[in-house]
């Protein structure tokens, strides 16, 4: 009973970090109807240039939170930045071009990002330092680091912020309005534009703040990290219903349990024909049910339909 | 079409000519050489493949790589020592060992990633165009998995090791895994292996152009245009994506088979998602749908890295050894997809019709 | 006995219901109109007609034969073809490509037959090519036959569309606003090819916005308002009914 208990906590942690990637899929998709490939590299980018900050600020003295919390504006500022730059430079050009194009894009933009990452950090994995108390805390069974809770309630924060933009604000009624009708909001006086530079920025934030947290849960950092991570969160995204925001958390959620409780007890299921190396596929088999039985995900789509 | 005939015929027989003497200069500058070709025509062929799905039928498939996985494992289970040596009970029943020749391979290797291809196909029939990409991808990453752990309980695949000792074709009593002689004149086992695949390159570009100029290639450019203007006139849809998938599967196979005879051993390393996306890569941005610009694109990224190879050296030494051959070619390549979508949408060498039909892209 | 009848047809869309009840009786060879406010659901009776979508209820009937419209390429095959209201052609395709597609059903050689070049093979497309270039003349616009769809005007266009359709060997030819943003001269022209079409067996069911086409052309119409049928008739009766003339000009305009 505690191992599962362990792996909920596990799971719901993993979640959270998929849920903020999640979220940035999901929003600008339902804005510009295009899937973000480039966007588990900005988690990426985002863990690499905390790590960059961090080993900068290694001998400095400070407490170990301080410089994480140091980290994190300039991990966000560089994502913010990069991610409108991709949306301006390689995206923005091809809004009317056929489908293929900006796919193709975004691919190329992709492995862009990995490549020059690699030139920049070299190839080789480099640990992220344990800057948090490493002792985890009992809750009388199953344990949780420090790390985790943080996770846990920065990603409750960061969802709670959300809900506020996107409800109560300008911005949030104009992504809202954009993303239902882009002309009509047009008319109505809001610049397109605008409402898609901001929303790439906002997914680049969560995704730079993911990036940190999936370094210092898991202790490493490599150029290739953000593959998978965004393949996932892609797929918790759809899961939920793609443009539709409680879904990507919903459905991310979802995702990081099945996949904590799958790899622990996979063998067990299977009497040792598959291993948990096949954990990774789960996201994969379950977009592709999700996508056969209900395509429009758990809670529906939020985006019209092109027929 | 604006030539006349005597034009055309007289092109393509010296086009002809030159490429099967090709290698035979190479020989002369080195083996490396000849090997960067006959891989380079592996690639065409698996490009034509991906073209009939991506360009004809206008299914983007990221995960393509999985049949050219298939292929190349089938024919490594079936003419290697590996079966033999892990089933007491195969060893049994073929006391010299698994050797199929290359006349049931194509056909056996076609067939096999036919079927993974409509396995594929049939849960992605209704997906929209990004939706498709991303659960191909998926798709071939989950058969590289598979191939990378299928050791436990039973050992098929020999997991990351991989499988080796693979024999080489023999095309008419001719192994091509061994050097020719033709009294003095020594053709290298590579030349052989390429004339096989340029053989096999010419069948496909053949059956390639003969089905776009059919009905068959019209109703999958009518799906591509519109599936639902396709459906009205009464076109199966399903159906023809069905075909689309199972033939460039097909191809893909084949070349897999072919690939795993040449090399002599497979890997699940040589079956990643960077190949698939290369492979979208040299179709799209050869020209997409137009067999001469895929051929073109399938050739220039084939040989791109060997010729990268010459350059890298030195800028290895200035950047302090941070970029080699390999980073650089993905950087190129990214830059390529990057580049050619913004400048050139519809590819460096489109069919006639598309160029002009591509909206400025560039538009700031 | 009627061509096409379809009975008590509803479809709903979450909250908003389309069509309720909606019954349209077709007489083979009859140009039949239908016509309604915007919004009234002719293209969603259009869409459900031929299988684009699913109707909640309702029975369908084509040449007495029931026929349950769930898969839009088996009405095809039925002998419904149809032209779009935002004219969906392939656009990159030529006009003659285009109808060639069109010609697809009712040919059959398939992969291997093309790529094995058999004698099968080319006598058929010989033929498609025929047939094609015929119905591009027949519509009047085999002059465009190599250009691709996109560059032709928007007339043109929606002749192409009706060429491709017809390419199917239809029984029942079903018009979405193929008068749409046509000029009087074009509207003339078009009105002699549907006559024509009738003329030559085919029944054609039409939806239209311009009233003096529709009056001279349908022998009978349906009209539709809030996804009911309001009115049916010829087109005399309709014009003079006042649930019809309250429908597109309001209360207040009766009498």
């Amino acid at each position: 009973m505690d191992i599962f208990l362990q792996q909920i906590i596990n799971g719901v942690v993993l979640g959270s970090m998929y849920a903020l990637v999640a979220l940035g899929y999901t929003m600008v998709y339902g804005i510009v109807n295009l899937i973000n490939f480039a966007h588990g590299e900005v988690l990426m980018v985002g863990a690499m240039v905390s790590w960059t900050v961090i080993s900068f600020l290694a001998g400095s003295g400070m407490p170990g939170w301080a410089i994480l919390l140091l980290s994190l504006p300039v991990a966000i500022a560089v994502c913010a930045a990069l991610n409108f730059s991709i949306e301006k430079i390689a995206y923005r050009p091809l809004r009317n071009a056929p489908r293929l194009a900006p796919l193709i894009t975004a691919m190329g933009m992709s492995l862009l990002l990995q490549t020059l990452a690699m030139i920049i950090w070299k190839p080789n994995p480099k640990p992220f330092p344990q800057l948090l108390p490493v002792e985890p805390i009992n809750l009388g069974g199953p344990v949780i680091t420090v790390t985790q809770l943080l996770i846990l309630l920065c990603t409750g924060l960061i969802l709670a912020l959300l809900v506020y933009l996107v409800n109560a604000t300008r911005l949030g009624r104009a992504m809202r309005a954009t993303a239902e009708n882009p002309k009509v909001a047009a008319l109505m006086g809001v610049r397109p534009d605008l409402v898609i530079s901001a929303t790439f920025v906002i997914g680049a934030a969560l995704a730079a703040i993911a990036g940190i947290m999936w370094a210092a849960n898991y202790g490493t950092v490599q150029h290739a990290m953000g593959f998978l991570p965004g393949l996932k969160a892609f797929t918790a995204a759809v899961l939920g219903g793609i443009g539709n925001l409680p879904g990507a958390v919903v459905g991310a959620l979802l995702l990081g349990l099945v996949e904590a409780i799958g790899a622990g007890y996979l063998g067990d299921l299977t009497g040792g024909v598959l291993g948990s190396h096949y954990a990774d596929i789960f996201a994969f088999a379950a977009l592709i049910l999700v996508l056969t039985l209900r395509p429009s995900g758990l809670l529906g789509e939020r985006v019209a339909d092109r027929a | 079409m604006m030539q006349p005939m005597r034009h055309r015929w007289l092109a393509f027989i010296t086009a002809g000519i030159g490429l099967l003497l090709l290698p035979l200069f190479m020989q002369e500058l080195g083996a490396g050489w000849v090997r960067i070709v006959a891989l380079a025509m592996l690639y065409v062929l698996l490009a034509l493949g991906l073209n009939i799905v991506v360009g004809y039928a206008g299914l983007l498939d990221l995960g393509f790589v999985a049949f050219y996985a298939v292929g190349a494992y089938m024919y490594a289970l079936l003419a290697s020592p590996h079966l033999a040596e892990t089933f007491a009970a195969i060893a049994q029943h073929f006391p010299q060992g698994l050797h199929t020749p290359i006349w049931m391979v194509i056909p056996l290797g076609a067939a096999l990633a036919a079927v993974f291809g409509v396995l594929l196909g049939i849960p992605v029939l209704k997906l929209r165009g990004d939706y498709l990409a991303i659960v191909t991808l998926g798709f071939g990453e989950i058969i590289r998995v598979f191939l990378n752990n299928l050791e436990h309980p039973v050992n098929i695949t020999n997991g990351p090791r991989g499988l080796d000792r693979i024999d080489p074709m023999a095309v008419w009593g001719v192994s091509l895994g061994k050097p020719l002689l033709l009294g003095d004149y020594r053709i290298s086992s590579v030349t052989l292996y390429y004339w096989l695949f340029l053989a096999l390159v010419v069948l496909s570009v053949v059956i390639c152009h003969r089905l776009e100029h059919s009905r068959v290639g019209r109703a999958w450019m009518a799906i591509r245009e519109d599936e639902i203007a396709a459906k009205a006139m009464g076109i199966h849809t399903r159906d023809m994506k069905l075909l689309a998938f199972a033939l460039g599967a097909s191809f893909g196979g084949v070349a897999g088979a072919m690939f795993a005879a040449f090399q002599g051993f497979v890997s699940p390393e040589s079956f990643t998602l960077m190949e698939s996306i290369m492979l979208v890569a040299m179709v799209v941005l050869g020209g997409i749908g137009h067999l001469p610009g895929v051929i073109l694109g399938a050739v220039m990224l084939a040989a791109l890295p060997e010729v990268l190879r010459y350059v890298a050296g030195d800028i290895q030494n200035l950047t302090g050894g941070r970029i080699d051959a390999a980073i650089l070619r993905q950087l190129l390549i990214a830059l390529a997809m990057i580049g050619i979508m913004l400048l050139r949408p519809s590819g460096l060498w489109p069919s006639p019709e598309r160029r002009a039909a591509t909206p400025g892209a560039a538009r700031a | 006995m009627s061509f096409l009848r379809v009975e008590a047809v509803s479809k709903r869309f979450g909250g908003l219901q389309a069509l309720s009840e909606v019954n349209l009786s077709i007489e083979a060879g009859q140009i039949y109109g239908l016509i309604g406010p915007n919004g009234a659901g002719k293209t969603t009776l259009f869409n459900v007609i031929t299988g684009l979508y699913t109707a909640d209820g309702g029975r369908f009937e084509l040449a007495g034969r029931s026929y349950k419209p769930t898969s839009v390429h088996q009405v095809a095959l039925a002998g419904i073809a149809r032209t779009f209201q935002n004219i969906r052609l392939f656009a990159e395709m030529s006009a003659l490509d285009n109808v060639r597609v069109g010609c697809h059903i009712r040919s059959k050689v398939g992969a291997w037959g093309a790529v094995l070049r058999s004698r099968s093979f080319r006598e058929e497309e010989a033929s498609i090519i025929a047939r094609a270039r015929s119905l591009l003349a027949y519509v009047g616009i085999e002059r465009y036959a190599d250009q691709r769809a996109r560059t032709l005007s928007y007339g043109d266009q929606r002749r192409l569309e009706i060429a491709r359709a017809l390419a199917t060997e239809p029984r029942l030819l079903a018009l979405d606003e193929p008068a749409a943003g046509m000029n009087a001269s074009e509207k003339r022209v078009l009105r002699e090819l549907i006559e024509r079409i009738r003329h030559d067996g085919r029944t054609v069911l039409l939806i239209e916005h311009d009233v003096k086409l529709v009056a001279h052309l349908c022998d009978r119409i349906t009209v539709l308002d809030y996804g009911r049928c309001i009115a049916e008739g010829s087109p005399e009766e309709v014009q003079r009914d006042p649930a019809v003339i309250e429908a597109y000009l309001g209360t207040g305009h009766r009498g």
